[in-house]
């Protein structure tokens, strides 16, 4: 169908909807100026409340600042009105894109860190198999070991998980504050890798193929429809395959309207000062301070 | 977590010095995997002083000696020692604060009273205690319209507007219960000078409880003027102590506090020269006013609000990742240089050139050795920008001085590791974040609490009218 046929057509159906004026006025003016249609995910969902001649809609708005949930959108009969179905359909398929998608080669080529892909062969099979995302092909132990050294202190480790979005966003910043907040307690900066296809517990796998005391890894979290570039950072002392969850300690909520980037980089750096000296991380560490 | 810190209040008002002791919860309030989150989460009183009269040597000196006996008598009653006071505020107010000695006698007895309680002046800052000492403050978050709240003391009135849960601004004038006193034989013994012109009678002349019932009128009326329930006129704009507040677009509800705002509900059994002066009179003339037609209430512990105010509400706490280094606490009286949210995305040199100018003026005004820097950050800046951004404030800063920087989003602890991994160690720096520093406040900064993970600040804030 050519771009004529096309006009023809859209001119039709809407003729069949609006006056006669109106349509002409409508599609040349949508036509003319090559309009963009608006990205309804612009909107602060925070800010926008949708009931009719509310009792006091002030008082409402100011509730929702508090909240991210959807809350005051009206109604329309019994449905939901046609702008919070889209949204809610806008923000599941960034939430989809963000799980599907991969993390760009520019990624890790631009930040200088070497890429290495768990045993998963595509982003389906690491969907499926977890357990695939928790091991490295054996070809790929040597360049590992060869980036690492020989039993390292510690490795940072950047993995796409289930938000490549999340580490994109997020990832390089939070490292750099960490590199920097750990230089400046005297800790030497670690090696730093990116790991396509990451669950957190390939920090075990790590730890058996290198010997390193500690692994920090920062992964993408599974997006909800709130944000879809949530990071967390997950620390392990002596990473093993085994290892319980409960050895791992946990910052979560990395983003931009959680815990910003760099300022969660400067507190894991501290972090990661008390996990080295006490040799525990999880359950096992003593929280000092800030408990 | 179980620490808290032990506050004290004190307020030397016109006609009564008041101290309060309060014990200020905090707690973590993140959940356990996430970045920490302390906040205050309790006040808790644990001491209420008598009422004391405030002691004057002469009618224009304030008795220091006297006020400092009164503070070690009420520590020794209430069982503590002043080492274990951890904050606190001292405030002056109403017609004391013009006394010839009062800043004297407040920055003195801030010392006294423990090491890091802190002198505050001020109508701006005595409204605002109120309001949030009163309860108002928690009340306006509630109500459905905006609040306006009236401390009604000796010698003065403060209103605080609230709207939308949000203080919007403050007011004061020179209305009290106490701005005349007379003898027992009925004889006037001593009037304020902000009743020429208002009232007749002079010292020594014998005064009818006509005059009083007049004068309580006329003084009602500016309440109502300045509260927007009358047009204003000239007699309200004559009491200015220094500004009428603004009012609210909306039909506000009322709240008052203070010592005749805690006469309100009893004043009509009371004989009206109970305490020799024009408390109860008046008291009963605010209940009659325009002031109480619609949703209106008196405070509970009504007399107390400005002390629990300096008491419980004058610390606040910074954010829970921050940063500290080779500095000592208390940090005192620091003043503020505010840079806009244009300022601060500006190049590195620029923004040198702008925090250079900007100390620079802090300094020649008022010669103050030490100086804070307040941010206006985008919520969650990026490394390449905090790095800009010390390399502009290390270039600017005095080399004498630490550096303290204070924004209000969430970016503190990388600022500081920022700046100390350009800066050798014995240069003091302090970061600080969650805060909001008005242009004009100054800031003091306590001991680190939990574990040094956060510090207790003292903002004393000018709210601009414009």
């Amino acid at each position: 169908m050519n771009k004529e046929e096309l006009r023809a057509l859209v001119a039709q159906m809407l003729q069949q909807q609006l006056p006669q004026a109106n349509v002409e006025e409508k599609f040349e003016s949508i036509v003319e100026s090559n309009e963009q249609v608006d990205d309804i995910t612009e909107i602060n969902l925070r800010k926008q409340y949708l009931v009719e001649n509310p009792m006091d809609g002030d008082r409402f708005l100011a509730l929702k600042g508090k909240t991210p949930a959807r809350l005051g959108t009206g109604r329309a009969g019994t449905r939901y009105r046609t702008v919070t179905m889209l949204r809610f359909r806008a923000d599941h398929a960034l939430a989809q894109d963000s799980v599907f998608s991969d993390v760009p080669e520019s990624f890790w080529r631009k930040n200088d860190l070497s890429c290495f892909p768990t045993a998963c062969k595509d982003k389906d099979e690491y969907l499926t198999r977890p357990d695939l995302g928790r091991r490295f092909p054996p070809q790929s132990h040597d360049a590992i070991r060869q980036l690492c050294g020989q039993n390292p202190r510690l490795l940072l480790v950047l993995g796409d998980g289930l938000s490549s979005n999340a580490i994109v966003t997020n990832g390089m910043d939070c490292a750099k504050a960490i590199c920097q907040g750990l230089r400046n307690l005297g800790i030497a900066e670690p090696p730093m890798l990116f790991v396509k296809y990451c669950r957190v517990g390939a920090s075990d796998a790590l730890g058996e193929i290198t010997g390193c005391d500690c692994v920090c890894m920062l992964v993408g979290e599974r997006p909800g429809l709130v944000t879809s570039e949530s990071m967390s950072c997950y620390i392990t002392y002596h990473p093993r395959p085994g290892i319980p969850e409960s050895q791992r300690t946990v910052i979560s909520n990395i983003h931009r309207q959680g815990t910003p980037a760099v300022e969660a980089g400067a507190h894991i750096a501290q972090l990661l000062q008390q996990i080295l000296t006490q040799k525990a991380s999880g359950i096992s560490l003593r929280r000092e301070g800030s408990a | 977590m179980t620490e808290s810190l032990l506050s004290v209040g004190i307020d030397i008002g016109t006609s009564t010095t008041q101290l309060v002791l309060s014990r200020l919860h905090l707690q973590n309030r993140a959940n356990p995997f996430s970045v920490p989150d302390i906040a205050i989460s309790e006040k808790e009183i644990l001491y209420r002083s008598s009422v004391h009269f405030t002691p004057l040597s002469s009618p224009i000196r304030i008795d220091a000696p006297a006020i400092r006996a009164i503070v070690d008598q009420e520590y020794r009653a209430a069982g503590v020692e002043k080492s274990e006071i951890q904050t606190g505020a001292v405030i002056i107010t109403g017609e004391t604060a013009r006394k010839e000695n009062a800043a004297e006698v407040v920055k003195e007895l801030s010392g006294y009273a423990g090491d890091f309680v802190v002198a505050t002046a001020g109508p701006d800052l005595e409204g605002e205690l109120a309001a949030r000492g009163a309860g108002a403050a928690q009340w306006a978050k509630e109500l459905n319209q905006p609040l306006i709240h009236i401390d009604i003391g000796g010698g003065t009135s403060n209103f605080a507007v609230f709207e939308d849960g949000e203080l919007t601004d403050t007011g004061c004038i020179n209305v009290g219960g106490r701005l005349l006193r007379l003898s027992s034989t009925g004889k006037l013994e001593w009037r304020s000078p902000v009743l020429d012109g208002l009232f007749q009678p002079q010292v020594g002349d014998t005064v009818t409880l006509a005059h009083m019932e007049e004068l309580a009128k006329l003084l009602t009326r500016a309440l109502e003027e300045a509260a927007g329930k009358r047009s204003r006129s000239d007699l309200s704009r004559r009491l200015i102590t220094n500004r009428l507040p603004k009012l609210p677009t909306k039909t506000p509800a009322f709240s008052f506090s203070g010592g005749v705002g805690a006469l309100m509900e009893n004043a009509h059994t009371l004989p009206p020269l109970t305490y020799g002066d024009l408390g109860v009179i008046l008291a009963k003339h605010i209940r009659a006013s325009r002031l109480t037609e619609g949703v209106f209430r008196i405070c509970t512990d009504a007399i107390r609000a400005t002390v629990i105010g300096a008491g419980c509400h004058a610390t606040s706490l910074s954010g829970s990742t921050i940063f500290h280094r080779d500095v000592k606490f208390p940090m005192r009286g620091l003043t503020v240089a505010c840079l806009t949210r244009e300022e601060s995305a500006a190049s590195s040199n620029d923004l040198s050139e702008t925090i250079r100018r900007k100390l620079e003026r802090l300094r020649s005004h008022d010669g103050s050795p030490m100086a804070a820097l307040s941010l206006d950050l985008p919520e969650a800046p990026d490394f390449a920008s905090l790095c800009r951004l010390a390399d502009a404030i290390v270039s600017a800063w005095p080399q004498e001085m630490p550096i303290v920087t204070v924004t209000r989003a969430d970016c503190a602890k990388a600022l500081g590791q920022t700046l100390a991994c350009r800066l050798p160690s014995p240069r003091g720096i302090v970061c600080l974040d969650a805060l909001r520093l008005p242009p004009g406040s100054s800031l003091d900064i306590g001991q680190p609490v939990a574990g040094g993970s956060a510090l207790p600040v003292v903002i004393k804030t000018l709210i601009l009218s414009s």
